[in-house]
């Protein structure tokens, strides 16, 4: 039999779609093989990386990943450590010893750390292939959030509300004085004068739903110059 | 939403800015939409920025209350779909769905809009019984105010179904309104901190620490009132709420 390319690199697929037939292509991320062929799993879009193929997809919830900097709500107090709700289907662990570097005493109030409904920035170290997921907090820029406001965003669109190498957030950053840290789990945080936000929110809202269209970059460049007034200097691209 | 997240919605409102864009009195766009459903005698649509509410009136011939022998029959029932937000469950309805029914069935009772008498047929034995149903679509804060709108705009746009042998004929329906004389606007004013908003996005409507509903009949006068949240209120704070309540009615009413 030979193997064979059905649809091409870059398109749109929905599941079910047959996307390439023969044992000299593998299933990456989104797709699986049926006898020979192999199909979609979700609708997005089709990445061939070598004989690899993969579905970047449009749309979904999150699924947690490990080294996701995500941001969370405490959501229990535990025997020996806090659940955190991940704005996914799974919850996440924070043990004692991840928490601090402070000794905690045996039987200590552990809300003196971290209450019900606290914000936190934490970094995703282990899923087990039952979701069970652990998370720490010791790391830069890993830490309990106070003030500011939350928005949720796509999480698929989240690197591009991120930028190369961070250059589209850092653009909003620049324009607005707002301080903003975006987790991968589709939360973003975002702390300044109240009428500032109001544009971060417009421009990462536009970000979002405009994600997949071409020099993205310039057009909330341009906003963000016609709504602060400012001009906003080019984050130097490598 | 924990305290400090709180405390900094409380500062941006102190500036009067909400959280997205508008002033603290400021409803957002409103687009309203009759006679969305056929099988209804009337329905309505109506959107609050991104909340969204459907309602519709259903007709029927029934035997009145014995207290009442001579009026007809209004029921209200709302139902807070699990499509139009994550904290919505399928089932019975709960205490928040209960609430927005009753506050806009006391708002059109209490303001007289329908002439009950009116839908008498024959005492004692045979009245009209109009039922109103409210669906949300997706909850973005303020079902309270876009449920009791689309309630009232329902009800002007519903017309009897036509009568054959005392057998009602859904099918057809005749050019005969209800028997309407006012229109009860409800406006709901939050008290979050030491700020009154009206037109609350979810993240407000999590946060508020008392509110006051109030139904405003044609002549800006309260036909009805309800105090919510769970701190209390001082008088001269429902003052307040009642004047930014009757400044907001007006303005709604010319949407109608």
């Amino acid at each position: 039999m030979v193997d064979k390319m059905l649809i091409k690199d870059k398109e749109i697929v929905v599941p079910g779609d047959k996307i390439a037939s023969g044992m000299g292509f593998l299933p990456g991320r989104g797709t699986f093989r049926k006898n020979s062929d192999i199909l979609a799993e979700k609708l997005g879009i089709l990445n061939v990386d070598g004989n690899v193929m993969k579905i970047v997809s449009l749309s979904g919830v999150y699924l947690p990943k490990v080294n996701d900097r995500v941001i969370a709500k405490v959501i229990d107090v535990l025997m020996s450590g806090w659940r955190f709700d991940l704005n996914s289907a799974y919850s996440a662990v924070l043990s004692m010893k991840e928490a601090t570097s402070e000794f905690i005493q045996k039987g200590a109030d552990l809300t003196k750390y971290f209450q019900i409904n606290d914000i936190v920035v934490c970094k995703i170290t282990n899923v087990t292939s039952q979701k069970l997921i652990d998370v720490t907090m010791s790391g830069p820029g890993l830490r309990k959030l106070r003030g500011g406001r939350l928005i949720k965003v796509n999480t698929n669109k989240v690197p591009r509300i991120i930028g190369k190498e961070g250059s589209m957030v850092s653009m909003i950053k620049n324009a607005t004085g707002c301080n903003i840290i975006v987790g991968q789990n589709g939360l973003v945080w975002i702390d300044g004068e109240p009428d500032k936000e109001v544009i971060t929110v417009k421009a990462v809202k536009m970000v979002e739903s405009e994600a997949h269209t071409a020099g993205l970059t310039d057009k909330v460049a341009a906003f963000l110059e016609k709504e602060t007034g400012v001009k906003t200097a080019k984050v130097n691209k490598k | 939403m924990n305290n400090s997240l709180k405390q900094h919605l409380i500062k941006s409102l102190q500036k009067n800015i909400r959280y997205d864009g508008r002033k603290i009195d400021e409803f957002r766009d409103i687009k309203i939409e009759t006679g969305v459903s056929h099988g209804a005698e009337g329905s309505a649509r109506v959107k609050i920025g991104e909340t969204e509410v459907l309602a519709g009136v259903k007709m029927a011939i029934e035997k009145p209350y014995p207290d009442t022998p001579e009026k007809g029959n209004l029921m209200v029932n709302a139902e807070l779909l699990a499509l139009s937000s994550p904290e919505f469950e399928p089932g019975p309805p709960g205490a928040k769905a209960i609430e927005i029914a009753r506050v806009v069935d006391r708002g059109i009772r209490e303001s007289k809009a329908i002439d009950f008498e009116k839908l008498c047929i024959e005492k004692g034995e045979k009245v009209w019984s109009v039922m109103i149903d409210v669906c949300t679509i997706n909850d973005a804060g303020n079902l309270l105010d876009a449920a009791a709108l689309a309630a009232i705009t329902a009800i002007k746009n519903t017309k009897f179904p036509a009568v054959k042998d005392d057998v009602v004929d859904y099918k057809n329906k005749t050019a005969k309104g209800l028997p309407l004389s006012r229109w009860p606007i409800t406006v709901t004013v939050y008290k979050i901190g030491d700020c009154f908003i009206v037109d609350p996005l979810s993240e407000e409507e999590d946060a508020y620490d008392a509110r006051l509903i109030a139904a405003i009949a044609d002549d800006n006068n309260v036909c009805a009132m309800q105090k919510g949240g769970v701190e209390p209120l001082s008088i001269e704070e429902i003052g307040k709420m009642l004047d930014i309540i009757q400044k907001i009615a007006p303005k709604l009413r010319k949407k109608l």
